[in-house]
């Protein structure tokens, strides 16, 4: 393989030589630019916050301890965090995708009875909406302020994904409903039966956009919800990563402020690490839905 | 599609209007009932009341009296608005924010694209990719705890630097760290579009023109740029519709007390008034104006893209 492609840049042309080269520089100095942060990062989690403040990284291990990790670790409120992310991030995938692939069918269909008006009253809603303040109101008054419900219902369907998946309908043969209406098939076996088994690859995309994009946020959850107990991940990492204000139980036994304060900005490099490693874990496995999910998204129309 | 038709019995003629329709409903109760209703029921409940209460914006919003009980105030809040020297600086902070973003945040996948695209070992390609669009699953607040931390006196970017500055408390250093950790984090991601629009790029054509002794810049221009234009004005007008609606999370993560000056733009001044001052009224009328001008906007250059696309919208 090496061989080849050495030999294939060195029959290009002088010119051509030069640019590639520049290309491949800029393109490596990205590379670097991104994965430069994450490995500091990680030495600077592992490092005697004393130690980083002072010198910076050190290779000298006997400076090295899982201090910020066990302190990480043991803290109830990150455990919370975790788990109030996994239950919303899971119920609202699946609550979303359900939605959201059960409308798009009808409006896959030429002959459906209505379907500029559902597409009229839908489309609207990508390019007009009532706001915070009225959005928020709403909420308090079904009741719904520091509940579950605020958290999964109102973004639920998302006009979007069920453009996506429609094309993605709309390019499965028709010969497959025509043979499936002659067996005397129902609209609920058709859609189940035959047309959502070769359908994974788009279900599969919108569900990973879908978890992805609820485990990440946090401006529904700092709006809505009040109670420490039903907090994600994402606002027990705000008020450690960006209010400075960890979690009381993790720096309490410290007798400074200044050695708080010092252990506090350790914490953070470890509550990162931690906070991030699933999903980091996760991507590279659906690294192959990235590309038909996009393209689906490009032919949208 | 011909198929309701054919289902339909032949005494179409004497049955009229109404009565086929009557057919295709008892036929095809479900679409409507146990497909369509969950996602009309959420559109209507989360979209289309609040679009209602947008009232609010005229009046001087009492939660305990209700919209219609609270006094009507007609347009004062927009004018209270308009007329603040805040309104100004707001207003440019967010134009600022996403012009600029635009300007060096737009390219940037292109040229990741291009360069991915030279990239002979496909292995090779594949690790870079897996690496370029890594940063996309951090969350939002990870991020900007990442850019804090980096950027801390005593962090990264002032040891390379041999200084001591703040850089998260001053207004001038803002614009840069927001677009800079937005092409960080957002350029691998967004240059699938353009890597898969490439390579739909006909191999016989670059075959051709390899043959034909094209250079590299020959063969960007006549092969490579000519598959992907479509691709390029499509994502920057759209991105041009959106240039109002800059997004809350991350503009609020990075503010500091100090840097304030930069970096409140209007979602987060709506935000700020509406919620945590409780002047709903105010509030609900500084988001309006935002969301009508977005409107404009994506209007306007939707039938941009119509006009180029021979009648096709987004």
């Amino acid at each position: 393989m090496k061989t080849k492609k050495k030999s294939e840049f060195a029959k290009l042309p002088t010119q051509d030589k030069v640019i590639l080269t520049i290309g491949y520089v800029i393109l490596g100095l990205f590379v670097v630019a991104i994965i430069l942060p994450v490995v500091y990062i990680i030495l600077a989690s592992f490092i005697d916050p004393i130690t980083l403040q002072n010198k910076g990284l050190t290779f000298d291990f006997s400076k090295w301890t899982l201090q910020a990790y066990e302190r990480v670790m043991s803290n109830a409120q990150i455990w919370v965090g975790f788990k109030n992310a996994l239950i919303y991030s899971v119920l609202f995938t699946i609550l979303s995708v359900v939605i959201t692939l059960l409308a798009a069918y009808p409006m896959s269909r030429q002959d459906f009875k209505g379907r500029g008006f559902f597409n009229t009253i839908f489309v609207i809603t990508m390019f007009f909406g009532g706001g915070l303040i009225p959005t928020y109101l709403l909420i308090s008054n079904l009741n719904m302020l520091d509940t579950i419900w605020a958290i999964l219902l109102p973004g639920a369907f998302s006009v979007w994904n069920m453009i996506i998946a429609r094309t993605y309908y709309m390019g499965i043969p028709k010969d497959l409903q025509e043979a499936a209406e002659i067996d005397g098939a129902t609209e609920l076996i058709y859609f189940f039966k035959i047309l959502l088994p070769v359908c994974t690859p788009i279900i599969a995309t919108i569900a990973m956009w879908q978890f992805v994009g609820m485990w990440n946020s946090y401006f529904d959850a700092m709006i809505y919800l009040n109670s420490a107990s039903k907090q994600p991940l994402q606002l027990v990492l705000r008020s450690i990563l960006i209010q400075n204000q960890p979690e009381p139980g993790m720096v309490s036994d410290m007798q400074s402020t200044a050695a708080r304060a010092q252990l506090a900005e350790l914490l953070k490099y470890a509550t990162i690490i931690i906070s991030s490693l699933p999903l980091m874990i996760m991507y590279p496995f659906f690294q192959k839905y990235f590309d038909n999910g996009i393209m689906a998204g490009a032919v949208k129309g | 599609m011909k198929k309701a038709l054919a289902n339909a019995p032949a005494k179409q003629e004497s049955g009229g209007k109404f009565h086929n329709l009557l057919v295709y409903l008892r036929q095809h109760w479900q679409l409507y009932v146990l497909f369509m209703l969950p996602a009309f029921l959420l559109t209507i409940i989360f979209r289309y009341i609040p679009m209602g209460g947008i009232m609010i914006a005229f009046t001087e919003y009492n939660p305990i009296r209700g919209i219609f009980g609270s006094e009507w105030v007609g347009l004062e809040h927009f004018q209270r608005f308009l007329s603040s020297p805040d309104f100004m600086r707001y207003l440019m902070n967010t134009l600022k924010l996403s012009i600029f973003g635009l300007l060096w945040g737009f390219p940037a996948p292109i040229l990741l694209a291009f360069l991915l695209n030279r990239i002979l070992s496909k292995s090779t390609k594949q690790k870079i990719q897996l690496v370029l669009y890594m940063p996309n699953f951090i969350s939002v607040i990870v991020l900007c705890g990442i850019v804090r931390i980096l950027l801390s006196p005593t962090g990264m970017v002032n040891m390379l630097l041999g200084t001591k500055l703040n850089f998260m408390t001053m207004p001038s250093a803002f614009r840069t760290i927001y677009i800079a950790s937005g092409i960080w984090q957002g350029a691998g991601w967004a240059s699938i579009i353009y890597t898969a629009a490439l390579s739909n790029a006909s191999k016989e054509l670059k075959e051709a023109a390899v043959i034909d002794g094209a250079n590299i810049i020959q063969q960007i221009k006549a092969v490579e740029w000519p598959a992907i234009k479509d691709t390029v004005l499509i994502q920057f007008i759209m991105s041009v519709g959106n240039i109002m609606s800059v997004g809350f999370e991350k503009a609020y993560a990075l503010q500091t007390d100090l840097n304030l000056n930069a970096s409140e733009i209007i979602s987060t001044y709506v935000y700020k008034k509406g919620l945590l001052d409780g002047d709903y009224g105010f509030s609900t009328a500084v988001g309006l104006f935002n969301t009508v001008i977005n409107v404009v906007l994506l209007i306007s250059m939707n039938s941009i893209v119509k006009k180029m696309n021979d009648g096709k919208g987004v």
